[in-house]
């Protein structure tokens, strides 16, 4: 994917049909393939574990031993990209997104509890259901590994913890599984959001209505 | 102020002073997490014993529920299918029989149909896993251990029974006593209907007062023997003896038969 960066003057109102296409730039090269790549490891595990969970697939599909390693190496290797991430001289943007999305302001949690409907003139470059989403999945990550660790390693534990490391992977992923189904529904009903964790660009238009105090959007209006 | 595209600012109690930088404000997402963690560790620290709560609170849902979704929550009324080997073992039941041999009289090879020709038992009970899971109320048919080592001769000086899985590597152990209880049995019936494959099919073992583990799947024989031989648990630590809410530590769990 390229990466190429436009000045926001590029795209000025009453912009080129060639500046709007090019649009804001929104995900570096670095943080679409963290995106992408926490995706398929968190998919595969998500989908792995589905299938070990859920007796008549399990039975459909067998090789269990196989599908239990395919399950545990993706779900403990999903915070490596996040590691590489903050690794190279990319970091910076990755870092300053990072950040975004963990401040939250009072118009970020009264969009989230309209659902989406009040203060949205008030969104920067992410609203709150995409910080709340960030987060749950950032929480996700060491809870799922701890507790499938002590499940798959359970010989130094206590039966009790095995049972309660069970209790909690279970429900967290059906919680995770809510969520993440819920998280892909969104973009694929906003493609203009999906695109730009493709391209990396959004368009001016989607950009000015939905995230309306993102700096790309503020700084080339003013 | 500007009109921010089509949208018309709406203020409430949200005005523009409440209008912070991307980057500024409240560290929320570092308090979810946090928190998630905190929820997380709390969970494994007290989920054996709230899982049960749980379970029954969640019952009468689970239990009369039209779309079959609830099937999908990690709730009691669901089988986990645990087993030890690579792939499920398969074996029709016109190719599987079981063999009661060691210290006995007249060794026994009994095929299918020749279990099903025998007395048979019905025993309807709990089934308790030992990482926490139960099923409430399991049907079960199948023909008494007591009944096979009766009619193969148990010779004196035997104590303990081997019992072995098809998949070639699951081992289980009973003491003489244990296996001839009422509610242990060579199943072939478990849910109303033939025992499936991933349940153990078409033959397993069922002990109701214990343990799932000791319910040994895809039993194709029984060796009588005059020592304890623990089995594929038991050498990874768990109890011998394995009695639900008397062992493995689990002193909560209400015994099941």
């Amino acid at each position: 994917m390229s990466d190429v960066t436009a000045s926001p003057s590029a795209g000025e109102a009453g912009a080129t049909a060639a500046g709007a296409a090019a649009g804001l730039p929104r995900f570096t090269a670095a943080e679409r393939a963290l995106h992408w790549s926490v995706a398929v490891l968190l998919g595969t595990a998500a989908i792995t574990g589905f299938v070990l969970y859920y007796g008549p697939v399990a039975e459909l599909v067998g090789r269990r031993i196989l599908v239990r390693d395919v399950h545990v190496w993706t779900g403990i290797a999903s915070p490596v990209p996040v590691v590489l991430a903050y690794a190279g001289r990319w970091r910076d943007e990755v870092r300053r997104d990072v950040r975004r999305l963990a401040r939250w302001s009072r118009a970020d949690r009264r969009w989230v509890l309209s659902r989406g409907r009040e203060a949205t003139a008030e969104v920067g470059k992410f609203n709150g259901g995409q910080k709340a989403n960030a987060a749950f999945i950032a929480g996700v990550i060491p809870i799922m590994i701890v507790t499938g660790s002590i499940m798959r390693w359970y010989e130094p534990f206590p039966l009790d913890w095995r049972t309660g490391a069970t209790f909690v992977h279970d429900w967290t992923a059906v919680a995770t599984w809510l969520v993440v189904v819920g998280h892909v529904l969104f973009a694929l009903s906003r493609p203009p959001a999906l695109r730009s964790m493709l391209t990396g660009r959004m368009s001016r238009a989607y950009a000015k209505d939905h995230h309306p105090q993102w700096d790309e959007v503020t700084v080339s209006e003013s | 102020m500007r009109t921010i595209g089509d949208r018309r600012y709406e203020a409430q109690d949200v005005g523009p002073a409440d209008r912070v930088p991307d980057g500024e404000g409240s560290p929320v997402g570092r308090r979810i997490v946090l928190g998630m963690l905190g929820l997380g560790a709390l969970g494994v620290a007290v989920g054996s014993r709230v899982q049960s709560g749980i379970e029954t609170a969640l019952r009468p849902v689970t239990q009369n529920d039209p779309t079959g979704l609830s099937s999908f929550l990690p709730t009691g009324g669901g089988f986990r299918i645990y087993s030890v080997t690579p792939t499920m073992p398969s074996v029709t039941t016109a190719d599987w029989s079981l063999t009661v041999d060691g210290m006995v009289d007249t060794p026994l090879d009994v095929s299918y149909r020749a279990l099903l020709e025998r007395p048979q038992a019905e025993v309807t009970h709990d089934f308790q896993c030992v990482t926490g899971w139960r099923v409430p109320d399991v049907p079960w048919v199948g023909v008494r251990v007591a009944d096979l080592l009766d009619e193969a001769g148990v010779r004196e000086g035997a104590t303990h029974l081997r019992l072995y899985s098809f998949d070639g590597v699951y081992t289980e152990s009973l003491t003489l006593d244990q296996a001839g209880r009422e509610d242990v049995l060579v199943a072939h019936r478990m849910l109303g209907a033939p025992v499936t494959r991933e349940h153990g099919g078409p033959v397993r073992l069922f002990v109701a007062p214990m343990y799932g583990y000791k319910s040994l799947k895809w039993l194709d024989r029984i060796e009588v023997v005059d020592q304890l031989v623990p089995g594929y648990w038991e050498e990874r630590g768990y109890d011998i003896d394995a009695w639900v809410g008397g062992s493995n530590g689990r002193q909560g769990d209400e015994p099941t038969s």
